[in-house]
């Protein structure tokens, strides 16, 4: 599992900017950004440096901000990557709650999920020959 | 279990006979000794003689807040200075302030009023009361003081503040009944178990009577069960005695008016008009016994409704349902009157919802719009949409049944509702014509 920034926002214009620039005035570097949008709000999840300092940089310039345990996997980056393991995340009856991707260069891309209760989900996709991303990885990423 | 069985248990039509009788003297006194009552009764075109039943007071004047700060400082006593006991103040913070003079016969029944309340919390001659309002020229401290006295328990008159202090009096001398705020006696439980105690099962303390400012149901019930303790709710008003004027009996369904001393309307704030027992509208109190500053059909501005059903305890004197708020926070929306109080006691049912909030008014089309902006507390999981809306949509589920109104929850980010240190505002009217 690796650590996800979270943010709380209102769907105003402006919010998402503000939060960004927070972060960045934290010296705190981004790789991945998605956001999740209703009517009068939006939750803004994003993979980053230091996401426990970058959830302070968020709580203390006044944002509910928290940091989620999610699941991200290396996955070839090419067609059915991501079908292949959301498929074998279904016959392991795990449930996804969100998820996003992102690539990293021409070979690989990271799928990151939300996957709802603890689980063993992590060495079961290790057996089968997935490769879970560790924190570090993600980190160094920049 | 009575204080003055006779009198509280009187039947109804001989109270009603002992409430005439004793509001046709009043009103005689405050005419004959009061210029400002002869004054406005000549402009109604009524006099004291008019008063023939008790509805007939319906057509006498209204006296309001404005006429006892313009009275300021003694205009509205009723008896020679040489009769004064005691004069108490309002603080003033809204405008002039008001004084209000006390004779000894009118101490006297303020104690007993206040004693009433004490037997309803099972106390007697042989209770401790421990006064913990502020003693001077708010009536809180010495009101309940006299209360205490009148029955004859042992009065320990901390006053308020140095918390650890009363804890510590409490422990030390068996107090059985503890008078203060309802936000008072909080912190004192709260520092009771900080200390190291557990108040409700290792303090002697059975019962407490709180009043002067507004409580929710849920932080009685928190103050209840922190000191376990009966909780008395207790009614009054400077300008009209005190605490005391109506006290809350272990029925815990409204308080009991001292209606041999106190009658009391309740009037459709819109009309002026009495509404029927049982509807909501504002108090309107006309004093029976009091000398030094009589007052006839004084407009509390409190919201409440007369519970006019006999009472499991035995008590004949008619009760008024706990206070919603001030008409001047009534709000009317869609025809509906509704109170800030109303959605704050919603909001405390929810304990993810922090206890800031603000109402925006505005006007959508011919309908008026209201929108409850609300926080999360902190450790909410907002990382789940369904788990913010599935909050979203049971607390609008619960104010539409609750206030007959529907209302649109937006749950905002923190410090999005200003804070502030005295009265926050938490109603922003962007209504057309308003």
């Amino acid at each position: 599992m690796i650590s996800q920034l979270t943010v709380f926002l209102e769907n105003e214009k402006g919010r998402l900017a503000a939060a960004c620039r927070t972060v960045s005035e934290a010296g705190i570097n981004m790789h991945a950004l998605n956001v999740a949008d209703t009517a009068d709000f939006g939750v803004v999840r994003m993979l980053t440096d230091t996401p426990d300092a970058a959830a302070e940089a968020l709580l203390a310039a006044g944002y509910r901000a928290t940091v989620t345990p999610v699941l991200a996997v290396r996955v070839p980056n090419r067609p059915g990557g991501l079908a292949s393991l959301l498929e074998f995340m279904d016959e392991q009856g795990t449930n996804v709650e969100y998820g996003y991707c992102f690539s990293v260069n021409e070979d690989m891309a990271i799928d990151v999920l939300k996957v709802d209760g603890e689980s063993n989900i992590e060495e079961k996709l290790v057996a089968a020959g997935f490769e879970p991303v560790q924190p570090e990885e993600i980190y160094e990423l920049g | 279990m009575y204080y003055q069985p006779d009198i509280e248990t009187m039947p109804r039509e001989q109270l009603r006979a002992l409430q005439l009788e004793h509001m046709q003297k009043s009103v005689q006194h405050a005419y004959d000794n009061v210029a400002f009552y002869r004054a406005s009764f000549q402009e109604a075109g009524v006099e004291p003689g008019d008063l023939t039943s008790l509805e007939d007071l319906a057509k006498f004047p209204f006296v309001v807040k404005q006429d006892m700060r313009d009275a300021y400082p003694f205009g509205l006593f009723a008896v020679p200075k040489k009769d004064v006991a005691r004069i108490h103040a309002s603080s003033g913070t809204t405008g002039q302030a008001t004084v209000v003079g006390h004779t000894a016969s009118d101490l006297k029944n303020w104690g007993d009023c206040f004693a009433r309340g004490i037997a309803m919390v099972g106390g007697d001659e042989n209770s401790t009361i421990q006064v913990s309002y502020g003693y001077g020229l708010f009536t809180g401290g010495l009101g309940a003081h006299a209360g205490g006295e009148a029955m004859g328990c042992s009065v320990i008159p901390t006053s308020s503040g140095n918390t650890k202090r009363q804890v510590q009096m409490m422990k030390d001398c068996g107090t059985d009944i503890l008078a203060c705020t309802p936000s008072y006696a909080l912190l004192i439980a709260d520092t009771a178990i900080e200390m190291g105690y557990d108040p409700a099962t290792e303090f002697k303390i059975s019962g407490g009577i709180f009043g002067a400012e507004p409580a929710s149901d849920n932080m009685r019930e928190e103050i209840a069960s922190k000191l376990g303790i009966q909780y008395c709710d207790v009614y009054g008003l400077s300008e009209i005695m005190g605490p005391g004027v109506a006290m809350e009996c272990a029925e815990r369904a409204g308080l009991h008016v001292a209606e041999d001393h106190f009658y009391c309307e309740i009037l459709n704030p819109e009309t002026l008009q009495p509404v029927p027992d049982g509807e909501w509208g504002e108090l309107v109190i006309t004093t029976l016994t009091r000398e030094c500053c009589p007052l006839v059909r004084y407009r509390t501005r409190d919201v409440t409704r007369i519970i006019s059903e006999p009472c499991a305890c035995g008590r004949t004197h008619r009760k008024i349902d706990q206070l919603r708020g001030r008409t001047d926070d009534m709000l009317i929306i869609r025809g509906v009157n509704v109170f800030p109080s109303q959605i704050e006691q919603v909001i405390t049912g929810f304990p993810e919802i922090a206890t800031h909030y603000q109402i925006i008014l505005t006007t959508r089309g011919p309908l008026d719009h209201v929108e409850l902006q609300v926080e999360t507390e902190p450790d909410f999981p907002i990382d789940e949409i369904r788990r913010i809306e599935d909050l979203k949509r049971r607390l609008g589920v619960e104010l539409k049944s609750n206030l007959q109104v529907s209302v649109e929850v937006k749950i905002v980010e923190p410090k999005t509702i200003a804070r502030s240190e005295g009265k926050a505002k938490r109603v922003i009217d962007l209504r057309e014509g308003k």
